[in-house]
């Protein structure tokens, strides 16, 4: 037997800090609040739900370090091991010696890959792609409302949570 | 939450809602163009066509319908090029820079600014392909294998360096750019009306959700990028001069180049975003979120990178003596005194005297002072590059090879084409894109708003006479 899909109550709310203030007492009384979708980014509203801290940064650093290697291999494939070049009676014969002259290739090698690689990744996990259809919950989500989703076992519960949103401060509900 | 004192002066005028910045801000995108946006767009429209009929003439028939000989080998299309990838710095200063010190007057104008960013780096793009004369080996300078006996491009060479750093930083710009507008264009997607526009910003914003998770990914991406972003424009720059400073000529060979050109790049970057945000804020009706305190701060920033910029040509000069190398010091003699005195002191006069201007507080708050000016500093950077190229080139090591360089039209045609290539773009990105971040602007509107400051003076008086 599959699981049935999760049901939710989406209980919206038009400010920030009623949100914010409303996780951690909705919480307390046993509600399972799983996201809030906002218009921009709130301060603490991670902490607030409980996120991991995201790990994007780590990626992006090993990203560059993949950059930074990937240029010194092959400027020394090409300009040191298979094609050394005598420029002005200054050859190119020993890596360390021309390593000043290799570094904005490598710098530019290790930020292009650090950037692409993070935001790539960024698009991939956050599932951010060209074509995807959004989850439209309210029509004004992304302008000034601000949507907190709790989960509910069946139908029973809704008007209870509805009560409780309320409370909170919640102006208006969506349940799907 | 974040408070912020009274004394800073608001910056979103007006008692704005969240409501009111995406009204304000979707307006454009979604009303029609009014004549002076189809005015201004058939003028650049027609510059670019010229554009396109220079270039076409130049690849079909070749470099030799330039002025350029064989003592002046750069002159307008390196000039141009500077000049452009210079103006496009500002951008990623506003964006990455400003976000890494926590300025937020940034917020009202970085989307602009980057835009203008990518623009600018298109447009000197199209002078890197164009001075090639043959764009179709335009791809000899990446390390490609290849059947010329696996000659590999030279590592040691600035202009490699230059392909490297232009590629990066254009493609970087872009993808910083672009994070930042998917937010946004979920806002439009969200109030659109008609299928089409619909089905657009749906495809345009990836299907953005601003669930918790995707913001504080977002908000790390932003940051690590800002942080990226500021080591790599100040590199580009650096390495744009290299190509001058790593060379034998007189003029050119100075170890002052690399913060030189970044300083000049920022000033002229700044010239430019003012030049266009001072029309943009008109036109489209802006001026609650681009005050004139975000331009007094702009000024700020060209009148200290005017100064480096001017201490920096009185350094060389000094230097040019102070070797006592002769070929150096005549170099600088000739650019003052020289058949070419007219460049230098249009220089000197665009790029030294008039910024030194915004001393005034009274000219640095003036919008049409501040657009007189912007323009002076952006024909005076022009004029910068020109200088350093022609004068340190038209003089050669043999007086029977002293020339002097007359541009045609068609590298006039490229020029000013270039600039309608540039406005081209911009007009329609201020049709179809939000201009201003405005879901990084609402997170400051409580903090930073005139009706939210007014509302906690108010009640802060009140508390103070209950005591």
């Amino acid at each position: 037997m599959s699981a049935s899909p999760k049901k939710f109550v989406y209980g919206i709310f038009n400010d920030d800090e009623v949100v914010l203030n409303a996780i951690g007492s909705l919480r307390k009384k046993g509600l399972k609040v799983k996201d809030v979708i906002s218009p921009f980014p709130i301060h603490g509203l991670d902490n607030e739900l409980g996120l991991d801290r995201t790990r994007i940064s780590i990626c992006a650093f090993l990203y560059g370090m993949t950059g930074m290697s990937l240029a010194l291999l092959m400027i020394w494939y090409m300009n040191i091991f298979d094609w050394p070049m005598d420029i002005g009676g200054k050859p190119s014969y020993a890596f360390y010696k021309n390593l000043p002259a290799f570094i904005p290739v490598t710098f530019e090698s290790t930020v292009l890959c650090a950037a692409h690689g993070m935001v790539i990744t960024f698009l991939l996990r956050s599932k951010l792609l060209p074509g995807v259809e959004p989850n439209v919950i309210h029509p004004r989500m992304a302008d000034d409302h601000f949507v907190m989703a709790i989960q509910i076992k069946d139908d029973s519960e809704i008007a209870n949570v509805e009560a409780q949103l309320k409370s909170a401060g919640a102006v208006e509900f969506i349940n799907k | 939450m974040h408070k912020e004192s009274e004394l800073r002066p608001p910056l979103i005028l007006g008692d704005k809602t969240w409501h009111d910045i995406t009204e304000d801000v979707c307006r454009p995108v979604e009303s029609k163009a009014n004549k002076w946006w189809w005015l201004a767009f058939s003028v650049s429209s027609a510059a670019l066509l010229w554009w396109i009929i220079s270039v076409s003439y130049t690849l079909g028939t070749g470099l030799g319908v330039w002025g350029l000989n064989k003592t002046v080998g750069w002159a307008w299309d390196i000039t141009n090029f500077v000049w452009w990838v210079g103006i496009g710095h500002a951008g990623t200063l506003i964006s990455a820079i400003l976000l890494l010190f926590r300025q937020k007057w940034r917020l009202s104008i970085n989307r602009s600014a980057e835009a203008m960013t990518i623009f600018a780096v298109i447009c000197a793009a199209t002078f890197i392909v164009s001075h090639m004369g043959r764009p179709w080996v335009g791809y000899w300078p990446l390390p490609l294998a290849n059947q010329f006996g696996s000659l590999w491009v030279n590592f040691n060479s600035p202009l490699v360096w230059d392909v490297f750093a232009i590629s990066t930083y254009f493609s970087v710009s872009l993808v910083f750019w672009y994070t930042g507008l998917i937010p946004d264009f979920a806002v439009i997607r969200d109030r659109a009306k008609t299928k089409m526009s619909k089905r657009i910003y749906t495809i345009l914003s990836f299907g953005w959700v601003g669930s918790a998770k995707n913001w504080q990914r977002f908000e790390e991406v932003s940051l690590v990028l800002a942080g990226l972003s500021t080591p790599l424009v100040l590199s580009v720059h650096s390495v744009v001069s290299m190509d001058f400073a790593t060379s034998v000529i007189p003029g050119w060979h100075t170890t002052i180049f690399p913060p030189y050109f970044v300083a000049g790049a920022i000033f002229s970057g700044f010239a430019m975003v003012q030049t266009l945000l001072i029309i943009v804020r008109k036109v489209l009706n802006l001026e609650d979120y681009i005050t004139i305190y975000h331009i007094d701060m702009m000024n700020r920033i060209i009148l200290i990178t005017g100064s480096i910029v001017g201490v920096a040509y009185i350094t060389e000069f000094f230097i040019a003596w102070y070797s006592g190398v002769e070929y150096e010091q005549y170099a600088f003699i000739n650019r003052a005194t020289g058949p070419y005195w007219w460049a230098y002191w249009s220089m000197m006069t665009c790029n030294v005297i008039t910024p030194q201007l915004f001393w005034s507080s009274k000219l640095r708050e003036n919008v049409f002072a501040t657009f007189i000016i912007s323009i002076f500093v952006n024909v005076g950077m022009w004029f910068e590059r020109f200088v350093i190229i022609v004068t340190s080139l038209h003089r050669d090591y043999i007086p029977s090879s002293w020339a002097m360089y007359h541009p045609t039209w068609v590298e006039a045609g490229i020029y000013i084409g270039s600039i309608g290539l540039f406005f081209t773009c911009f007009l329609i990105f201020a049709r179809v894109f939000p201009v201003i971040a405005m879901s990084e602007l609402k997170t400051i509107i409580k903090s930073s708003s005139e009706g939210e400051k007014k509302k906690a003076a108010k009640h802060s008086n009140k508390s103070e006479s209950h005591a």
